[in-house]
C-alpha cells in the first residue's frame, strides 16, 4: 500500500482538520470528534442540514458544509458510518428552532445510525427528520444495503435542500424538496482499478488490466458485474442507457454531473462529457447545466459515474441559488 | 441472577468475541464485508475497559452503559444493533439490583424486539434473529414447562445453534448478503453465530456459579 498518509489511525482526523484549516474562517471541527460545522451558525428561523457518512468519499461530505448547503458534516473511519453519538453531537450543535433535516446515503450503517442519533435529538426535543438518498440504478439490493444505494446524486440533495432552507422554508418544505430531488436523480457508476482502505490496506477487489467493474458503489464493493474494457464513448453509453430507461428524461431539463471517483484525471472525465453531451442531445434530453469533477469518491478508485437530476422550475431556481463551499461555490 | 453475575456474563462475551474474532470475521468475509469480528470485538474492548464503573450500578443502568458503549464505537450496522438489544434490556431492568428468570427471559425478549424494530427484520431472513428468536421461546418454553434457568437457557442455546445452522439452507432476503443471491446458501450468517456465542457464554458463567 502506498499513500500520503501519516499513519492509519490519524487519517480520518488529519482530513479532516486540512479541510477545516482550508477555509479557518468559514469550517470548524467540533472537539468531541470528525464533525465539521458551519463557523457562523445559521440563523435560529432557518433549518440545518446535517449529512456524513465514512470517510474516503472526499470532498464528500465535509467540502459541502457552508453557505447555500449543509450546515454539518460528520467523518466516520473509512467507508464506514459515523456511530449515533457522533452525529448526535453535530445535530445538536446545528440545531435551530425550526429544525434539522439529516441527508443520509442509503446503506445499511448510515440508515441505522443516523436514526439512532435521530431518536436521541427527538429524545431532547430537537426537531429534527431526515431522508435517505437511493439514486443507484446499478443494483436494488447490494452488498452493504437494501433498496438502491446512496451515491453522487446526494450532493445534488445537498445543494438544492440548502438552498431552500437558506430561504427560510419550513423543516416539511426542506424535506419535500430534498425527496422532490431525490425522485428525480439517478446515478451509475463503473471502476477500472480499485481502491485501498488504509487500515485493510489491499484493494477491496482485483481487475486485470483488460477488466472494468461496471455497477460498482462507493466503497469499493463489487459492482454488478465485470466485462472487457471498452471505449470511454461505449462505457458511458451503456451507463446512460441504464439512466435513461430508469426515468423518462426525454424532452425535460437536467443537471448532468460526471464524476470522478478519485483516481481519474480530468482529461478523461471531459471526453466521457464530450460523448454525453451529444448523446442526450440526440436522445431528446436538454441539458441545463453541467458539473464535471470529483465529487462523491471512492479513495483513489479510478472510474467515473454520470449522474442526471430531472428539473422542474422550483429545482432549477434553488440549483442556481448561491452556494459557498469548500468544493462548490455558486 | 444479580449484578455480580451481569458484570460476570459480560466481561466473559467480551473475552470470547475477542476469542473468536478472526472467526467472524472470515465468516463476513464470504457473504459480507469482513469487518463483524473487527468492529464487534472493538467495541467490546471497551466495554470491558469501562466494566469497573459500572460495579456500584443497578442492572437496567448496567445494560444501558453496556449498550451505549457498544453504539459509540462499533460502527456499522451491527453497533446499533447490539447496541440497541442492550439498552432496550436495560430499559426493563430499570432500577433492579436482581431478576427473577422470568424477568431475565423479560429482557432478552426486549433486546430481541430492539433488534427487530432497528434493522427493520424478522426472523428467517438470515440475520441474527435466527439464532435470538428460536433461543428466547425455547427459554421461555422452557421456564414455562418448570424448568430452572440452566436448563431453559440450555435449551435455548441448542436452538440457537440449530438457527445457526438454519442460516446456512436460506438465501439472504435483507441487506448486504441478498446481493449474493444464490451466492449466500451455504455460508452461516455472522450476526447470528455472534448471537450464539453470547448465548453461550451466558450459560457457561451461569453453570458455573
Amino acid at each position: 500500500m502506498k499513500k500520503l498518509i501519516n499513519s492509519i489511525d490519524a487519517v480520518e482526523e488529519q482530513m479532516i482538520l486540512g479541510l477545516v484549516k482550508s477555509a479557518p474562517d468559514k469550517l470548524c471541527k467540533l472537539d468531541c470528534g470528525n464533525v465539521v460545522v458551519r463557523a457562523q451558525k445559521k440563523s435560529a428561523d432557518k433549518v440545518a442540514l446535517v449529512s456524513g457518512g465514512g470517510s474516503g468519499h472526499e470532498p464528500a461530505h465535509g467540502g459541502f458544509v457552508g453557505k447555500g448547503m449543509l450546515d454539518c458534516a460528520v467523518a466516520g473511519a473509512v467507508f464506514t458510518s459515523p456511530t449515533p453519538d457522533k452525529i448526535f453531537e453535530g445535530i445538536k450543535a446545528v440545531a435551530t428552532d425550526a429544525g434539522v433535516l439529516c441527508i443520509v446515503k442509503n446503506y445499511t450503517g448510515d440508515v441505522l445510525n443516523f436514526e439512532m442519533a435521530i431518536d436521541m435529538a427527538a429524545d431532547e426535543d430537537i426537531k429534527v427528520d431526515h431522508v435517505v438518498v437511493n439514486d443507484d440504478v446499478a443494483v436494488q439490493d447490494s452488498l452493504y444495503t437494501t433498496g438502491r444505494r446512496g451515491v453522487a446524486g446526494t450532493i445534488l440533495v445537498h445543494k438544492i435542500a440548502g438552498a431552500k432552507a437558506e430561504e427560510g422554508a419550513s423543516l416539511e418544505e426542506v424535506k419535500a424538496v430534498a425527496e422532490k430531488v431525490i425522485a428525480n436523480v439517478r446515478t451509475m457508476g463503473m471502476a477500472i482499478s480499485p481502491c485501498t482502505v488504509p487500515a485493510a490496506g489491499k484493494p477491496g477487489f482485483e481487475l486485470a488490466e483488460d477488466e472494468m467493474e461496471i455497477g460498482i458503489g462507493i466503497h469499493g464493493e463489487p459492482g454488478t458485474h465485470r466485462e472487457k474494457i471498452s471505449s470511454a464513448d461505449e462505457i458511458a453509453k451503456s451507463l446512460l442507457d441504464k439512466i435513461l430507461a430508469d426515468i423518462d428524461y426525454k424532452n425535460q431539463e437536467v443537471v448532468v454531473m460526471v464524476n470522478g471517483m478519485g483516481a481519474t484525471p480530468l482529461m478523461e472525465l471531459y471526453i466521457i462529457n464530450n460523448f454525453v453531451q451529444d448523446y442526450l442531445k440526440a436522445a431528446g434530453v436538454k441539458v441545463y447545466d453541467t458539473m464535471v469533477g470529483n465529487f462523491m469518491t471512492s479513495i483513489e478508485m479510478a472510474g467515473f459515474s454520470l449522474t442526471l437530476l430531472r428539473l422542474d422550475d422550483e429545482l432549477k431556481k434553488l440549483y442556481d441559488a448561491a452556494a459557498d463551499t469548500p468544493a462548490l461555490k455558486r | 441472577m444479580d449484578t455480580k453475575k451481569i458484570l460476570a456474563i459480560i466481561a466473559a462475551i467480551a473475552k470470547k468475541i475477542e476469542a473468536e474474532k478472526d472467526f467472524l470475521t472470515q465468516l463476513d468475509n464470504e457473504i459480507g464485508d469482513g469487518d463483524h469480528g473487527i468492529n464487534l470485538a472493538r467495541g467490546f474492548k471497551s466495554v470491558e475497559e469501562k466494566l469497573s464503573t459500572f460495579a456500584d450500578k443497578d442492572i437496567g443502568a448496567i445494560l444501558k452503559g453496556v449498550g451505549t458503549q457498544l453504539v459509540s464505537t462499533v460502527g456499522g450496522a451491527s453497533g446499533p444493533l447490539y447496541g440497541t438489544a442492550f439498552m432496550k434490556a436495560g430499559n426493563v431492568c430499570k432500577g433492579k439490583t436482581e431478576l427473577t428468570d422470568a424477568e431475565f427471559a423479560a429482557a432478552l425478549e426486549a433486546a430481541i424486539n430492539g433488534v427487530k424494530m432497528r434493522g427493520k427484520a424478522v426472523e428467517g431472513e438470515k440475520t441474527m434473529l435466527d439464532a435470538l428468536c428460536p433461543a428466547y421461546k425455547a427459554l421461555k418454553d422452557g421456564l414455562d414447562a418448570g424448568k430452572n434457568l440452566v436448563d431453559a437457557l440450555s435449551d435455548g442455546v441448542d436452538a440457537a445453534a440449530n438457527g445457526v445452522e438454519y442460516t446456512k439452507t436460506i438465501i439472504a432476503t435483507k441487506g448486504r448478503a441478498s446481493y449474493l443471491k444464490e451466492r449466500s446458501l451455504g455460508h452461516q450468517d455472522p450476526g447470528a453465530t455472534s448471537s450464539l456465542f453470547m448465548l453461550q457464554t451466558m450459560l457457561e458463567v451461569l453453570r458455573e456459579a
